[in-house]
């Protein structure tokens, strides 16, 4: 994984970001959500409020959306918690992004399943793309990071951009997904195997066949 | 009370014991990093692995496990040994072995035990992590390369001190220790976290690369500070104090110290008096003893002397001023220095008569007038403890931030008779109700007005005494026993305009006052009573000394000697015996055994280490009211409250750095 470190506190981030509130909408997100907590344990929704305010960032910059500090204080503020607290949190969870980031999140695992599967392929065709692991393009477009697994393995290998998951890709099919994304179409997201719908098994049923029409029970053929 | 078993012996433990500490009972040692027995269980750094049946067959982290009944526990297997080598291994992948240049080393619970419980040799080729170095403040130095994620620093910052500023950031391999955005730690207990540390990631910066651990000689001392009377250890070398340490006792500062009595110590070295001067046409001219003591003995003051004794001195000297103010024919003795002239008649009235362990367990609190965290920093972890454990506080005065959820009732004093109903609830159905009263109150004259209170919601009852006042000098309750209190206080000196005023390093005095008497001034510090001073005679400070201190509870404590008074500086009491020679009087004593036995034959309960008796609360004053507006309270600058501490250059250095916001550059290194 990438070495990943909060954006350095300067003034110049804190004359962008020092002014930072929740838009109408989000306030009233934002209130919802802390509902959902006890009274006095309204700390306990710093999760779900750095996630919308990463996204009301994001929206304010046509990005996938990052946490400057001030962003964090205002959270902290907000949830009347220390700010070391909120910047730990946001520190941990690698689904935050603690530095500016692109407007798609390129998160191409590289675990075991992925790679047998040929992940390594798909890091290539982003190198060719002119992505490179832990930068943003220079037109602000694509950042890519290699990660760890998400829990795609059947349908390895796999790349999560923003919030979409495309699975089952070759290199011709990473390349076609970023063209599209970057001339601002939605590729399709999901499985990119035609025929296959989710993660049910590719091709044939090579087992359990007997379960396809109904129940059956197996226990006693062991 | 389970009984378990600990390696193959048998034993019961207390209910609700952890696995440890049943281990420890029974005189096992259980290796540990990130266990603290004053902090929560963290159990991340894996070092206390024992085998524990019935359980799953792994060995187990015991800081974080019940003890239960019939538990077999062993700590001593071969499954045991393998797991704790194992742990230590992986401590020491990342960690430098850099102990040679480590300020830890030779005191390092890594060096200790990877001794102990290590393979003795690493099998690991790999790059090691490097962490970069985290700006902590003017105490603190860091060295995060060598941090192994214990996170006491973290627990400490949040539990005991109340100051969420030190975090974890990242995760797994690069996490990190570090304040927000590297600010300093502010609080007025950070450098206790150099303490915690069980390694050398967190040092103490004023001390490093200074001494090492054993060539310093360790003296139990007293810290003079503030009135708790804090269990300190002085390190010295040669003649010089190289730090100051806490002791462990439960009853006064478990086991933390302020920063303000841990950094003190390097104001012993600076701003010595170290050679007797006299005033000579308006200016201070060194001079020897033999010309001092008869510029003193020409001064022939009769009877007209005043003797004020100052923050930091111990009984003895005070007692040995008496005594020679006593064979002079005057009897005026004043140690609260600022003006105070509360009541001293009965020392019960002016006690911390809870105690500061017994405060913990007080569930309704009123502070009248103390800014606790910068007066007596300690008693405000046991505020914070009694808080936690549900107690209410009320707090009268200025507001400040106690780290803990207390209510202001405002400044105005009048509030004492006109409570509302919240608060009066609150004592009302309390069972162990408590008043802390404060130097800024008694300085308004509250005093009558806390015993009003007090017998209002009866705060003594079986079992319980809830009356308090919390002092600041360390000297005060001595003095008070001593007899160093005038009904109307410093002002009754002035009045009797004496021709001689003994100042034992009363530095707080406004001597403008006694501008018709010659001073002398016997201290250590060139300070405010040096400026002012006819006659300066160089004495010792606490840690030059043998010396006996009360508590502001009551609380009798010995301070021994750790290092000698530099230059022609005396013990205080060699001083004071000298000078009734020059004065042609006797005092009684002639070495320091007998001037102890002379102050305990007068005042017995000197002579008993432990808590003095001061007997039962006097009834309040017919129609005690308080009336008044603390406009402020007392200490503006917690860090240079005394002589010895304005002299310490760290102390100025946290002052101008935390108090008030000078920037230091960093030196590059």
């Amino acid at each position: 994984m990438a070495d990943r470190f909060i954006e350095p506190d300067s003034p110049e981030l804190r004359a962008r970001w020092g002014g930072f509130e929740w838009t109408a909408e989000n306030a009233e997100k934002a209130k919802q959500i802390v509902a959902r907590y006890p009274a006095g344990r309204q700390r306990s929704a710093v999760m779900p409020l750095l996630d919308l305010a990463q996204r009301q960032v994001g929206a304010e910059l046509n990005t996938q959306g990052w946490l400057p500090i001030p962003v964090m204080e205002y959270i902290a503020k907000y949830l009347d918690m220390p700010v070391i607290r909120v910047v730990e949190v946001a520190t941990f969870y690698t689904m935050y992004n603690i530095a500016p980031i692109g407007r798609f999140h390129v998160q191409v695992c590289g675990t075991t399943p992925c790679m047998l599967r040929g992940s390594d392929d798909i890091l290539a065709a982003c190198k060719g793309k002119g992505l490179k692991k832990g930068h943003t393009t220079a037109d602000g477009m694509f950042t890519l990071t290699e990660v760890e697994c998400m829990g795609n393995c059947a349908s390895a290998p796999m790349v999560q951009i923003n919030d979409d998951n495309y699975e089952d890709l070759t290199a011709a099919d990473m390349e076609r997904i970023l063209d599209e994304l970057a001339a601002g179409k939605q590729p399709k997201t999901g499985t990119q195997l035609p025929g296959r719908y989710t993660v049910e098994p590719a091709g044939a049923l090579s087992n359990l066949t007997a379960m396809v029409d109904a129940n059956h029970d197996y226990r006693g053929e062991w | 009370m389970p009984k378990v078993k600990v390696d193959g012996v048998e034993l019961e433990v207390p209910a609700g014991a952890t696995v440890l500490q049943a281990c420890e009972l029974a005189g096992k040692e259980i290796p540990r990093f990130c266990y603290h027995e004053r902090l929560s269980i963290a159990g991340n750094c894996r070092m206390c692995l024992v085998e524990v049946k019935p359980g799953p067959p792994k060995p187990q982290a015991s800081c974080a496990l019940p003890a239960s009944e019939g538990q077999e526990i062993r700590t001593d297997s071969e499954m045991v040994k393998k797991a704790r080598e194992g742990v230590m291994e992986f401590l020491l992948i990342n960690h430098p072995l850099d102990c040679p240049i480590c300020d830890q080393g030779g005191e390092c619970d890594l060096q200790d035990q990877s001794v102990a419980y290590g393979r003795g040799a690493s099998r690991y080729h790999e790059n090691k992590r490097a962490v970069t170095e985290k700006y902590m403040g003017p105490l603190i130095k860091t060295t995060m390369t060598r941090c192994i994620h214990c996170t006491r620093c973290v627990r400490f910052s949040e539990e005991v001190a109340g100051v969420d500023e030190i975090g974890a950031l990242y995760r797994g391999e690069t996490m990190q220790i570090s304040t927000y955005l590297e600010k300093a730690a502010a609080h007025e207990l950070s450098a206790n976290v150099i303490d915690l540390c069980p390694v050398g990631a967190l040092t103490s910066r004023p001390y490093a690369f200074e001494a090492r651990p054993w060539e310093l000689k360790k003296t139990l001392s007293i810290d003079v500070s503030d009135a708790i009377g804090s269990n300190i250890r002085l390190d010295s070398r040669g003649r010089e104090v190289m730090r100051a340490l806490p002791r462990v006792n439960d009853d006064v500062n478990e086991e933390w110290l302020s920063d303000r009595g841990r950094y003190m110590v390097d104001g012993l070295t600076r701003r010595r008096l170290d050679k007797p001067w006299l005033r000579r046409d308006g200016k201070l001219v060194a001079a020897t003893w033999a010309e001092a003591f008869a510029a003193v003995a020409k001064i022939n003051p009769g009877s007209s002397v005043a003797v004020i004794a100052g923050d930091l001195v111990d009984c003895e000297t005070m007692f040995a001023a008496k005594k020679l103010a006593g064979a002079l024919g005057s009897s005026l003795l004043e140690g609260r220095q600022t003006g105070l002239a509360y009541d001293a008649s009965n020392l019960a009235a002016v006690n911390f008569n809870s105690t500061l362990a017994g405060i913990e367990d007080a569930d309704a609190v009123l502070i009248v007038g103390s800014m606790i965290r910068d007066e007596a920093p300690l008693l405000n972890t046991r505020l914070r403890k009694a808080v936690k454990k549900g107690a209410k506080v009320f707090i009268v005065g200025p507001q400040w931030d106690p780290t803990y959820p207390a209510t202001f009732l405002g400044d105005d004093l009048a509030v004492l008779g006109n409570l509302p109903a919240e608060v009066s609830d609150a004592f009302g159905t309390a069972q162990k109700p408590a008043i802390i009263i404060g130097g800024a109150a008694l300085g308004k004259g509250a005093l009558g007005a806390g015993l009003a209170f007090a017998e209002q919601f009866i705060l003594v009852r079986e079992g319980w005494n809830g009356f308090n006042v919390v002092h600041m000098a360390a000297s005060r309750m001595g003095g008070l026993m001593l007899g160093y209190a005038q009904t109307g206080g410093i002002a009754d000196l002035v009045a009797a305009k004496p021709k001689m005023v003994i100042s034992l390093g009363a530095d707080e005095v406004d001597f403008t006052k006694f501008a018709g008497s010659m001073i002398v001034h016997i201290g250590h510090h060139g300070d405010k009573a040096a400026h002012a001073a006819d006659v300066i005679l160089p004495a010792a400070a606490f840690s030059e000394k043998d010396g006996t201190y009360v508590n502001t509870e009551g609380r009798v404590q010995y301070a021994e000697k750790a290092v000698f008074a530099p230059g022609d500086a005396r013990e205080d009491w060699t001083i004071l015996r000298a000078m009734a020679d020059a004065l042609g009087v006797s005092v009684g004593f002639d070495s320091f055994e007998q001037l102890r036995a002379a102050m305990v034959a007068e005042v017995p309960a000197l002579g008993v280490e432990g808590l003095a008796d001061y007997g039962s609360l006097p009834a309040a004053p017919a129609g005690a009211k308080a009336e008044g507006v603390i406009a402020g309270y007392p200490i503006r600058d917690r860090y240079l409250t005394n002589a010895i501490a304005r002299s310490s250059p760290t102390l100025q250095r946290c002052s101008a750095e935390l108090l008030h916001g000078e920037s230091f550059a960093e030196a590059a290194e």
